[in-house]
């Protein structure tokens, strides 16, 4: 086990490397000054070199890289072009909202997908199921942002039960940023919850078929005894790697869904920082995003490997 | 493959509800794409003040925009795009994943190895946060959104054609066949190939759907297609700022993106029962 934790980490930390690297690069190709950006068309070219030189933008690649990395490790962003503060402020309110909204989602979403994958299943081909799963089939269709749209249309303009968009910030309430969050955290939770509900009702229909199930209900254990005591625990586990996956298409569905209801989240940072051309603040957030689907990639990996202990022997 | 018998494809083709269904709906979309090219019920284009937010009649079926324009004409010349983007980015995953996976299958060792890592860490770009850079550098427009589409397919393609295709290279055909003397090269193409063919076509189809609902949140951030071009994410990025004065131009694009994707994953289910009856999932 430990020989595979060790494995993971170090392919953790290489594509942690590699993909600063890659951002790094990419950022570097950008054509445009960001000094001339900052200054403005008006600036003379010794405003413009004085800035350079300030911003440490005259000295080489390689050495403004290991600047920004030996930074990050120690919290440091660097500042914005555009809002003149420290990125790391801009960064830390923005995590403040995605990081909620995107827990708020998976939660909806797992509930979501335990209550119709398991009851699709326990009614295995009956009108119920193929209801369900005609349903799901068409919430995995539905492109989050239009959801979004079409919930505003509802409960904020017909029914107007929600707001219709912002965040009135944690100092104002915790219930009412729950409440401002709600609609969000449905859209996002609609499309990845129709899709584990589809995984969870195949892999609970899988686990009643083995072997194992029949013994137990033939030694005369019930039908919900069985269900929560056999056949979820063996059912979640693909539950459980398919919601990392997801986890990864959800933070990224908070970019696009944070925008349809102006919530100032990473999302909303890093689309005003590419229209500022603020790219200190885009190859921050960009990182950032990227540090976390890593994350949970390597985070599934290992509870992967510990609820299925046959997986890891494949991969030493 | 499987299964080369005519008669027996036909007869799955006609009992799967999917593939049927799937099948209608995006002939549909591509009819939609095509009759645009040359006929519009009304102009997608033109801007004709008086005309702005008139309601459903039989002139304009659904209506006018904020413009003038006529919505059904609008979401028509959208097909156009959508499917343009989407081939063009589904294209490029499937030339350039589909090599890499062959050859890292091909050759195993080291080159196994660098593709996989490689494209595992692509995976820590999914196809929004990649546009987002590609935006920042190139600046925002449809090119651009092809081509982080494409990018972020690459990975997908180069896994699972090389999962497959490890799977075939350890049957005993490829055994006999190498043992008459073929080559890696020869083997590939003539062995390999066919037999995962089935797999990336389902796949195909289904990032096709993917793609398709990439471009539309681009665009509807305009990170994606510029105006004027009609685009379905752009009309859905128009409607936001009218809801309240036109909610239902913030139902049908939407409907259509809807429509779409719902055809093609349709088609991508039914694919797989038809073309390769071992690979569907047991109901």
């Amino acid at each position: 086990m430990s020989i595979f934790i060790a494995k993971r980490l170090l392919t953790l930390i290489a594509t942690l490397i590699g993909a600063s690297m890659v951002i790094f690069l990419v950022m570097e190709i950008l054509p445009g000054d960001p000094a001339l950006v900052i200054l403005g068309v008006e600036a003379t070219d010794e405003m413009v070199a004085a800035l350079t030189k300030e911003l440490g933008l005259d000295r080489p690649a390689p050495e403004r890289y290991w600047t920004w990395i030996s930074g990050l490790l120690q919290g440091e962003m660097g500042t914005s072009y555009a809002y003149k503060v420290p990125v790391w402020e801009l960064v830390e309110g923005a995590l403040w909202i995605t990081i909620p909204l995107a827990i708020m989602s998976i939660i909806l979403s797992i509930i979501l997908a335990l209550i119709i994958g398991l009851y699709a299943a326990a009614h295995h081909n009956k009108a119920g199921d193929v209801a369900l799963m005609g349903f799901s089939q068409l919430g995995i269709s539905v492109p989050n942002f239009w959801l979004a749209l079409l919930l505003i249309l509802l409960f904020s303009i017909q029914l107007r039960w929600f707001p219709a968009g912002g965040f009135p910030g944690w100092n104002e309430g915790f219930f009412v940023c729950i409440v401002a969050l709600l609609l969000p955290a449905i859209s996002l939770a609609t499309v990845v919850g129709a899709i584990l509900a589809r995984i969870t009702r195949s892999s609970v229909l899988e686990v009643y078929r083995e072997d194992y199930v029949r013994t137990a209900r033939s030694k005369g254990l019930s039908q919900r005894a069985t269900l929560w005591l056999h056949v979820l625990r063996n059912a979640l586990i693909p539950v459980l790697t398919v919601t990392g996956i997801q986890f990864s298409a959800l933070l990224t569905g908070t970019v696009v869904v944070e925008n349809v209801f102006h919530i100032p989240g990473l999302g909303s940072l890093v689309l005003k920082a590419i229209n500022n051309r603020d790219t200190i603040v885009v190859e921050n957030v960009v990182l950032l995003l990227a540090t976390m689907v890593i994350m949970t990639n390597f985070v599934v990996d290992i509870l992967y490997a510990v609820v299925d202990p046959r997986l890891k022997a494949h991969d030493i | 493959m499987s299964n080369s018998d005519p008669t027996s494809f036909l007869n799955r083709c006609r009992r799967s509800r999917s593939f049927l269904i799937g099948g209608v709906m995006t002939g549909f979309l591509l009819l939609c794409a095509a009759i645009s090219l040359f006929w519009t019920p009304g102009s997608a284009y033109d801007i004709v003040i008086p005309d702005r937010f008139l309601p459903p009649s039989a002139e304009h079926w659904l209506g006018t925009d904020q413009f003038g324009r006529d919505i059904v004409s609008m979401l028509m010349t959208g097909t156009q795009n959508s499917i343009a983007v989407a081939v063009v980015a589904v294209s490029i995953g499937l030339i350039i994943g589909v090599s890499l996976g062959l050859l890292a299958a091909a050759k195993r060792g080291w080159t196994e190895e660098f593709i996989m890592r490689i494209s595992d860490f692509s995976f820590a770009f999914p196809a929004i946060l990649s546009a987002i850079m590609i935006t920042a550098i190139l600046g925002p427009g449809g090119v651009n959104s092809i081509l982080a589409i494409g990018l972020y397919n690459i990975p997908v393609f180069a896994r699972l054609t090389r999962g497959s295709a490890n799977a075939i290279w350890a049957r005993e055909f490829v055994l006999a066949a190498r043992a008459a003397g073929k080559g890696k090269f020869r083997i590939t193409f003539e062995h390999i190939l066919p037999n995962v063919l089935s797999i990336i076509i389902v796949q195909a189809t289904i990032l096709f759907a993917i793609a398709i609902l990439a471009e539309a949140a681009l665009s509807y951030l305009g990170l994606g297609t510029q105006p004027p071009h009609p685009s379905w994410g752009r009309m859905l990025n128009e409607a936001q700022s009218l809801i309240f004065l036109d909610p239902w131009q913030a139902v049908f694009p939407g409907l259509a993106i809807a429509t779409a994707v719902f055809g093609l994953n349709l088609l991508g289910d039914g694919l797989r029962d038809v073309l390769d009856p071992r690979l569907s999932r047991k109901r």
